[in-house]
């Protein structure tokens, strides 16, 4: 249980994947400019995340492994990451309309999130189990949405401030980005 | 001359890091230094090249309901190439860029210049694109990790230019790489206009 712990504080703050790790950069400046739409993403990512990480985690252990195909590894997590994205948008269609309009955007963009990819890869990297790997795809999904919501949060007070020319929308962006990496290296006790 | 003019198109005017704002994780991720930069660079262009020519050879043969997986196996074919390549011959790069290199995979700027460009361009130009934006994502990235390892640590490209101690080491770190390329975007900006 301790573990499990462990791995949840470690993926969201310590090692949160937008600040310390680096993926999923493209949506976190994409879609942070409005709050609704930074939680919206937010949700997707999670959905996509978990369930991506177990028929990936399935998959290295049942197949790649077993088989020794293990250099197949980019090819067939990004395919079934793609096929995986597509499913869920018809799914969700079908199932549940209301979510479908809250989320339907955001998942077509999700397939090139390299933060979905990069936490299958790492899993495996990282030789954790499937429970151990469903545990730290939620978490790092909530860590991403987490700065998703604060960024979002802090973007729309930037709109109403006075920024020099050059530096108006991106690259302020970037720099307030850069502070709130420092709050979050504060976590890692640096 | 349209050869190199395609070039300087893709490489300056659209430069993928500075206007378009495409594949912004390895740019923050692996900018450390302006050697991991460069070969992040190069990793990045050769692929690009790669996969330009192959999209382009087969644009007409490919449906285009199913053009974007399509796109995306080939990318990923180059990529595995490449992995297996820089394991088997330089495994310092493999261990200095870890998990971005399965990662070009989904960086955005391939799969936007085959889709901006190479489906609808003939071969040498597609090339020509591939080219131009690879130099510029490498310059771009290169130019990043000197001016971290430079304000970093003092040194650039591993030459020591003032004492190391005197050096803020936040640019190495994680927050120092979006301050940075946040400068570098501004720069470029004023200078354009």
């Amino acid at each position: 249980m301790l573990e499990y712990i462990a791995i949840i504080v470690s993926a969201i703050f310590v090692n949160n994947v937008v600040f310390a790790q680096f993926l999923g950069i493209c949506p976190f400046l994409g879609v942070s400019s409005r709050l609704k739409d930074a939680v919206g993403m937010g949700m997707a990512v999670t959905v996509v995340m978990v369930i991506a990480t177990l028929v990936t985690s399935l998959l290295q252990i049942g197949v790649l492994e077993p088989f020794g195909l293990g250099y197949m590894q980019t090819i067939l997590f990004i395919l079934v990451i793609a096929a995986l994205v597509q499913m869920l948008e018809i799914i969700i269609k079908k199932i549940a309309p209301a979510l479908y309009v809250a989320l339907g955007v955001f998942l077509p963009l999700i397939t090139t999130n390299c933060a979905v990819l990069g936490v299958a890869i790492l899993v495996t990297q990282k030789g954790m189990n499937l429970g151990e790997s469903l545990v730290y795809a939620f978490a790092t999904a909530i860590g991403f949405t987490m700065a998703l919501v604060i960024f979002a949060g802090i973007r729309e007070q930037l709109e109403l401030s006075n920024v020099a020319r050059p530096m108006r929308g991106v690259p302020i962006a970037l720099i307030v980005a850069g502070i709130l990496a420092m709050a979050f290296m504060g976590f890692a006790g640096v | 001359m349209k050869f190199l003019k395609t070039i300087y198109n893709s490489a300056v005017v659209e430069n993928p890091t500075f206007v378009l704002l495409l594949g912004m994780c390895p740019t923050l991720g692996t900018t450390s230094s302006a050697i991991n930069g460069l070969s992040m660079g190069l990793a990045t262009m050769l692929v690009l090249i790669c996969s330009n020519c192959v999209i382009s050879a087969i644009k007409n043969l490919v449906p285009d309901k199913v053009r974007i997986p399509v796109y995306i196996v080939v990318i990923a074919t180059f990529v595995t190439l490449l992995q297996l390549l820089i394991q088997a011959y330089a495994p310092a790069i493999d261990e200095s860029l870890g998990i971005f290199i399965p990662l070009i995979v989904v960086n955005c700027v391939l799969l936007g210049r085959a889709e901006a460009f190479a489906s609808r361009h003939n071969v040498v130009d597609s090339m020509a694109d591939g080219v131009g934006a690879g130099l510029g994502f490498t310059v771009a990235l290169t130019l990043l990790g000197a001016c971290r390892e430079f304000l970093g640590t003092g040194s650039i490209a591993t030459l020591q230019i003032f004492p190391e101690s005197w050096g803020a080491l936040l640019f190495v770190l994680a927050p120092g790489a979006f301050i940075m390329l946040g400068f570098l975007i501004a720069i470029y900006r004023s200078i354009k206009d």
